[in-house]
């Protein structure tokens, strides 16, 4: 052990390089003013208050509620989806899981310029309604467009949590609980579903997470004037340059992160301990 | 235990892909019967009881229920309930939702859930554990929820997987005694699995003995013990003397050279069968006192009777008895009419 301790050395010199250093500045930037100065360091909460301003407030609100639709839209198509899947032979599993997984494997921007060529005024879709008699429907650079695109990126995310906790339960129990009077309706609620809390918190945690972290979706999908919690992140470092607002915006996202993260933890150990 | 039938079996067949796991199974079932079904690993034990309960489909055979068949019927609208081996209890429910369960089900008044489920966990000896987390409980206490969860529904039939596998022997043999006593006071059929022969004859009513998905044999603890119908039986039943023997008419048997009378008639002359005589129906007598004679090969004491293996000379005999004999002793052997047990002779095996 002691000889890997050692071979891991120069590892942990890059980690605390590339990782710790950082997140070490964007705190000291979240407190202080003054951009790259500094010399002339001044150390202040207002960054912070900034958040609340109105303006500000409302782009949080906006991503709050676009990954609220996201994730409810995620689970109930990943749900079925998953239930779905578990009723297939093992064989037949493995493969479905994994064709649900590939589109994780290309590029957010291809699978986004995807999206774009089919919603577009003179994409796909669109093509395809005139071809029929129909008027063109706008569809880019709305809400929806954005939630399609969330919603085909992270279902991913909440189908494998899910179909792993449906995959868990003991058919036996299923079993009893028909043998006790259960229709396939209330054994399905009052066992398989309660056995895949679990499996579904992991999916709502970790697809919100995504939805209100993402940035390239809803700048490509949504339209420049689209600005969610990670564009406005974006924004401050790149076109305005207030890297001290930036940071406070990613430091309370990441508390939010942090705080998730616990939460799933914990969902997951409570699902350990019933075995 | 009443004449009345509640549950018939009527050649009943399963087949597995290729496996054919029952193959023709008549069997009723009798009202306040408890009856075991009893038999090695894998002779179809757990397939019978699942397809009573309706988790599997026979594939040919009928299952009658108060003369109603009922296969096509799902496990859900069935008058009978199952204790499960690993007792199936549901992790997030307390000692008294998972035994309320089937009663919340059916939308039971509130109050009458409330007496039941008390009344119920009296009777298993589970007072005072109602709010307790089922994964909390010892696997002698989740036994008793798993049955207390069935019973509570009363159930015309109580279905019971090898439901005492899991537990120590000392255990085993305090739920043993307390299982006969519940099914004594609820007074309803048990069906019981298991593959120890001792649980079986202690326990039941009835035993069916069971062998490769065929019905072995058929009656009561003691039918079965003293009685075998063939080899399989005599052996899987307890250690046993089998020899292969001729009927020379009735009352009149050969083994070994000698001529024995017994007490079984109905064979024809001179067929062959097989006999059957218990370790302990043996007596070692002096030698000149017997026309079967032999040596002590080996004694092994087992707590209450000795082991002796005599050397014959055409077979060793295994004698349980309380008294000591040395080793290289010359000896005789007797025993009566009736400690001689004529079998068919089986062509397999
Ligand atoms: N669902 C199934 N698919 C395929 N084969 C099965 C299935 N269920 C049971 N079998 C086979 O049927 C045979 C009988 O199984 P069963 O479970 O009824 O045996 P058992 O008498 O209960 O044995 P045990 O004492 O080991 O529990 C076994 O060979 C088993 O492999
Ligand atoms: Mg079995």
């Amino acid at each position: 052990m002691r000889h890997f301790t050692k071979l891991a050395r120069p590892y942990i010199i890059w980690a605390v390089a590339i990782i710790i250093i950082p997140l070490l500045l964007i705190v000291l930037y979240s407190v202080t003013t003054g951009g790259n100065d500094l010399v002339n360091i001044q150390f202040t909460l207002d960054n912070f208050k900034k958040i609340a301003e109105p303006i500000y407030l409302s782009v949080f609100t906006k991503s709050f509620r676009l990954g609220v639709i996201t994730v409810v839209i995620c689970l109930l198509l990943g749900y079925t989806l998953a239930y779905i899947i578990s009723k297939f032979s093992e064989k037949a599993q493995n493969i479905l899981i994994l064709l649900v997984t590939i589109p994780m494997w290309i590029n957010t921007l291809l699978r986004t310029y995807a999206w774009i060529s089919l919603l577009s005024d003179n994409g796909i879709i669109n093509t395809m309604l005139n071809k029929l008699g129909f008027d063109s429907v706008p569809m880019m650079y709305t809400d929806f467009a954005v939630i399609i695109g969330l919603v085909s990126d992270l279902l991913p995310f909440m189908v494998i949590p899910i179909h792993t906790s449906l995959c868990k339960i003991d058919n036996s129990l299923i079993e009893a609980a028909m043998d006790l009077g259960a229709d396939r309706f209330h054994t399905f609620w009052k066992v398989t579903f309660k056995l895949s809390i679990p499996g579904v918190l992991n999916g709502i945690i970790m697809t919100f997470l995504l939805s209100i972290s993402t940035f390239v979706i809803p700048k490509l999908l949504g339209g420049g004037q689209y600005m969610l919690i990670g564009n406005l992140i974006e924004n401050q470092f790149i076109s305005v340059g207030d890297w001290n607002f930036g940071s406070a915006i990613s430091l309370l996202l990441a508390a939010v992160i942090l705080i998730a993260i616990s939460l799933m933890k914990r969902a997951d150990r409570e699902d350990t301990e019933e075995e | 235990m009443s004449e009345k039938v509640i549950i018939e079996l009527k050649g009943l067949t399963k087949t597995f892909g290729e496996q054919q796991v029952l193959k023709g199974i008549d069997l009723k079932f009798y009202e306040n019967e408890f009856l075991t079904l009893l038999g090695p690993s894998g002779c179809g034990k757990t397939t019978t009881l699942r397809i009573i309960a309706g988790f599997d489909d026979p594939s040919s055979g009928e299952v009658l229920f108060d003369g109603v068949d009922i296969s096509k019927i799902p496990p859900y609208k069935r008058e009978v309930n199952t204790v499960f081996q690993k007792y199936a209890l549901f992790p997030f429910l307390n000692v008294y939702d998972n035994v309320a369960f089937g009663l919340k089900i059916k939308k039971t008044d509130k109050k009458i859930i409330e007496h039941k489920v008390t009344e119920v966990l009296k009777l298993v000896g589970l007072s005072g554990f109602e709010k307790r987390d089922v994964s909390s409980l010892s696997g002698g206490q989740q036994q008793r929820v798993a049955i207390a969860r069935a019973l509570v529904n009363e159930p015309k039939v109580l279905l019971l997987d090898e439901p005492l596998g899991a537990l120590d022997a000392k255990l085993r043999k305090e739920m043993q005694i307390e299982l006969k006593k519940i099914q004594k006071e609820v007074g309803i059929t048990f069906i019981f699995v298991t593959h120890d022969q001792e649980e079986a004859l202690s326990m039941s009513d009835t035993v069916v003995v069971m062998n490769e998905g065929i019905i072995q044999q058929v009656g009561t603890p003691e039918d079965i013990y003293n009685e075998p119908e063939n080899r399989f039986v005599a052996s899987f039943i307890g250690e046993s003397n089998i020899i292969e023997a001729v009927m020379i008419k009735d009352l009149l048997v050969e083994f070994d050279g000698i001529q024995f009378d017994c007490v079984d008639k109905g064979f024809k002359e001179n067929e062959d069968v097989e006999v059957v005589i218990r370790p302990e129906d043996i007596d070692i007598v002096k030698h000149e006192d017997a026309r079967l004679k032999g040596v002590v090969k080996s004694i092994v004491f087992k707590g209450v009777h000795h082991e002796i293996v005599v050397e014959t000379e055409k077979r060793d005999y295994l004698i349980h008895t309380t008294d000591y004999f040395e080793p290289g002793l010359e000896v005789g052997l007797t025993f009566g009419p009736d400690d001689i047990h004529v079998m068919y002779r089986m062509d397999w095996e």
